[in-house]
């Protein structure tokens, strides 16, 4: 069994990672709606862990790969905050433009 | 420089690669553009199982089974969830003025040239990998691992995910108006 990465090479999975979390980076720029700027985040965060087990496989090291878990549980629990801060939003002010937040602005 | 995969004789598993890749990025890119956020949340879920398609490719099966139970099935329950206690739809969509909008394009493009440009000219070891042909990533070496090595921070994960559900409920729940 050899490498995969010989037949594809690791640089591809450089250049798609990148352009993954650039999506992300987009969407939080371009999109108003929280929950939408909330899925941009999750790519971004997908995009760094794709490129974690790449590198796993380069080096032939499974500590990428537990690093990967841990970083999904941290994305378990950010997800489950900010959904009940975005809900909590929504019932006091009956949107969820984030252009609505500025009460914490000086 | 750049090794560009042949498309005359490329292997299965090349297309493969190109065909998820090209899944991942439309789906992606449809997320942010489609108006309606449950649309957007079933393209998320196709994203999330293109990437988990990844992971099969480089052949990390526990971590893609993983991923597709907390991804597509936990993080985009609560998302649809939450979308749905919202009732949100078109009429809840706001525009931003052109000027953020065109900002926002151009930022994307300039951020996607820079980064391409510095990972193509930082001459990436581009020929064979080594492969040392011992098991590394299945699920025995990995709980081997997580249970030796990262004993502590395991632990901690789950006092994490304790505290985030207490903060959870404790912010959800609805206050009494007692003014």
């Amino acid at each position: 069994m050899g490498n995969i990465l010989n037949q594809i090479g690791i640089e591809n999975y450089i250049f798609l990672c990148v352009v993954l979390f650039c999506i992300g980076i987009f969407g939080v720029l371009y999109r108003r709606n929280a929950i939408i700027v909330f899925m941009s985040i999750e790519i971004m965060l997908n995009a760094v862990n794709l490129l974690f087990v790449a590198f796993s496989t380069y080096h032939q090291d499974a500590q990428g790969q537990v690093f990967v878990f841990f970083s999904m549980a941290v994305a378990a629990a950010e997800v489950a905050v900010g959904l009940a801060i975005l809900v909590s939003i929504f019932r006091n002010l009956g949107s969820i433009s984030i252009d609505n937040l500025k009460n914490l602005k000086g | 420089m750049i090794h560009i995969p042949d498309f005359a004789h490329a292997t299965t598993v090349q297309v493969l690669f190109c065909f998820l890749a090209f899944i991942t990025v439309i789906t992606a890119f449809l997320t942010i553009f489609s108006r309606n956020p449950i649309h957007s949340a079933i393209y998320l879920v196709i994203c999330f199982f293109s990437i988990a398609g990844h992971y099969l490719l480089l052949n990390a099966q526990f971590l893609a089974i993983v991923h597709i139970i907390v991804y597509s099935g936990a993080i985009m329950i609560l998302f649809l969830f939450t979308i749905m206690l919202m009732n949100l739809n078109e009429r809840h969509q706001v525009h931003r003025p052109r000027i953020t909008r065109l900002g926002a394009i151009v930022s994307f493009c300039l951020i996607v040239i820079v980064l391409i440009t510095i990972f193509i000219n930082s001459k990436p070891i581009v020929g064979d990998y080594d492969s040392t042909g011992e098991d590394f990533q299945s699920i025995k070496v990995l709980g081997k691992i997580l249970l030796n090595e990262y004993m502590v921070p395991f632990e901690f994960a789950s006092i994490l995910l304790l505290v985030a559900m207490i903060g959870t409920v404790l912010l959800s729940k609805k206050e009494k108006l007692n003014k």
